[in-house]
């Protein structure tokens, strides 16, 4: 995208921090959330390249990520089941700024994948799902809507590499490549 | 008026620890909540009608935190509300509804996870008026010290009688199990450590203690219908003073906010002498020297607060119970959920569950929360039983 320079008095950053009237303060807030029982669990999971979810006892869904209750029954979930990792699409989108509107060299593609889990319909409004940035396809792909129930795969960060992180999952990236589809 | 009464039927808590690092803040609310909704015997998803949780974002360190408020307490796809205050804040709101015939259960939640909070002196610095931010003022609780002075100066408290309110409350929580930061003391103690915020001492500084309550309230008839035991709510009333203004125009030494909640508190109660028709009362004392001020604007020092204490008036087995819990400075500091464990207390205490620290012969409590510094907001509650 090209920005066209127009004519006349360019307003810059410090001139205007300069201007009376402006308190500027830098919030220093910092955390360390406790994960807790469920999540904590999860992340060990990823670490070993697992997905973990919670059964429900009482409506059987697969909560990933994984609660110790169930939302919709108020029941404590009861075990750990692991979960393939795979799954389909739900929706998708490009991002082309950043958190500070900047304009990103590169877009990024996140998506909701619903994973394949036990305990949902195919088309339920609710599912075992993740967010996460989707590889191995384009900006156009995404445009022209061909990604929307997509099979994706987790593709794991080498075992010395992960920490138990979401981020222990580099991207979800389509289970067929193209050109093994063809 | 013909509202109908409301009552508390169900109480649940969990954590009173500094600590509770192996759950998270929301399986701490599932925790408290299933405990309530055992207590009060109904089913979250069937029988409560609203669900509110008092809570902040930055003491949550998620921005729009209401969020994550219904899941962990069963308010998903329900009515769910949350508030920017003090727990007991939202029991008022609870007590309006219900009293307007919307609801006839309603479940209040807050929670404290202070120990997720690595900066929390900065946070109680972002809650400055910008301009005030620029002094870099060190310690942004030094407004207690300005408080505490304004305070003694014009009620003739002298510093002994700060340092007799954290002897008297440290010490009285050892009885009680919920009371992590409870320690033995003697005056000396206190008044020889150094000072924190001339002239309070780290002793009269409620420490932070980790914490999730829920509190479950119904219309007279719903709780008759399912529980046997039941607190009434008599009165609730709170009020804000300044702070969208300048703190500094704030009525120093003084708590207006507090004197005007409990008045319209104690007018729906039909109280006319509180502390004569009341029996105990579980007040603001997260720094030493406001219990004193507390019980001054609430009317429950006739003649001086501190000559009051002197004279072991609010002691445990004096004629006047205060904080018989051990208060904050035992209890802890836990941040919106502290007017909500005020209550919690006093309601044991009717209902003669408080164990080690039970009353004898406790029919009314009164229970007053602050919220501050700096937004000095107060709430005032009478509660009952039968």
């Amino acid at each position: 995208m090209r920005s066209i320079r127009l004519p006349g008095m360019y307003l810059r950053e410090e001139d205007l921090r300069k201007l009376v009237g402006v308190i500027e303060y830098t919030p220093r807030a910092r955390y360390s959330y406790s994960a807790g029982q469920a999540l904590s669990e999860f992340l060990r999971g990823l670490r070993e390249g697992r997905i973990l979810g919670r059964l429900c006892p009482s409506c059987n869904r697969v909560l990933v990520p994984p609660r110790v209750y169930c939302e919709h029954c108020y029941t404590q979930t009861t075990e750990w089941v692991e979960v393939p990792g795979t799954g389909r699409v739900e929706s998708v989108v490009v991002s082309y700024i950043g958190t500070a509107r900047e304009r990103l060299e590169k877009p990024e593609i996140i998506a909701v994948i619903r994973l394949d889990a036990p305990g949902y319909g195919r088309d339920s409004f609710d599912f075992a799902g993740l967010f996460h940035k989707l590889c191995g396809v384009t900006e156009d792909d995404v445009k022209s809507g061909r990604v929307i129930g997509l099979r994706v795969k987790p593709r794991w960060k080498p075992l010395e590499l992960r920490t138990g992180s979401i981020l222990d999952i580099e991207c979800f990236e389509p289970e067929v490549v193209e050109s093994e589809r063809a | 008026m013909s509202y109908v009464r409301v009552a508390v039927i169900g109480i649940g808590y969990y954590g009173f620890k500094p600590s509770v690092p192996d759950l998270s803040f929301r399986e701490m609310m599932l925790e408290a909540a299933m405990r309530a909704y055992y207590d009060a015997n109904v089913d979250a998803r069937r029988d409560i009608d609203v669900f509110i949780s008092c809570q902040e974002d930055f003491w949550e360190g998620i921005a729009i935190s209401n969020e994550f408020a219904p899941e962990p307490i069963g308010g998903v796809l329900r009515p769910t509300m949350t508030i920017t205050g003090d727990g007991l804040q939202c029991i008022g709101q609870a007590y309006m509804i219900i009293k307007s015939g919307l609801a006839d259960i309603v479940a209040v939640e807050a929670h404290a996870k202070p120990s997720d909070i690595e900066s929390i002196q900065e946070i109680y610095e972002l809650s400055l008026d910008p301009q005030v931010r620029t002094l870099n003022i060190a310690n942004p609780l030094f407004q207690a010290g300005l408080d505490a002075i304004a305070y003694m100066r014009w009620s003739g408290a002298r510093r002994e009688h700060l340092a007799m309110i954290a002897v008297k409350n440290r010490s009285r929580g050892l009885l009680n199990p919920r009371a992590s930061h409870a320690s033995k003391l003697s005056l000396d103690m206190v008044l020889n450590s150094k000072p924190v915020i001339y002239p309070l001492t780290r002793f009269e500084i409620a420490d932070y203690t980790d914490v999730a309550i829920n509190i479950v309230l119904a219309s007279e008839e719903k709780a008759r219908k399912f529980t046997e035991k039941h607190i009434w709510i008599d009165g609730i009333w709170w009020s804000t003073e300044v702070g969208s203004g300048a703190i500094e125009w704030h009525e120093w030494g003084r708590m207006p906010s507090l004197r005007l909640a409990s008045r319209e508190a104690y007018r729906q109660a039909g109280l006319s002498n509180p502390i004569n028709q009341t029996d105990f009362a579980e007040v603001e004392d997260r720094f030493s020297y406001i219990e004193l001020l507390a019980l001054e604007e609430l009317g429950l020092a006739p003649g001086g607060a501190h000559r009051l204490l002197e004279s072991g008036f609010y002691d445990a087995n004096g004629s006047y119970p205060v904080n018989p819990s051990g208060g904050s400075l035992a209890v802890g500091l836990t941040l919106e959920a502290t007017g909500l464990w005020r209550l919690l207390e006093a309601i044991l205490q009717l209902r003669g569950e408080a164990g080690g620290v039970q009353l004898r012969d406790a029919r009314r409590a009164i229970v007053a929360s602050w919220r501050g510094p700096p937004t000095y907001t107060s709430t005032v509650a009478v509660i009952s039983k039968e």
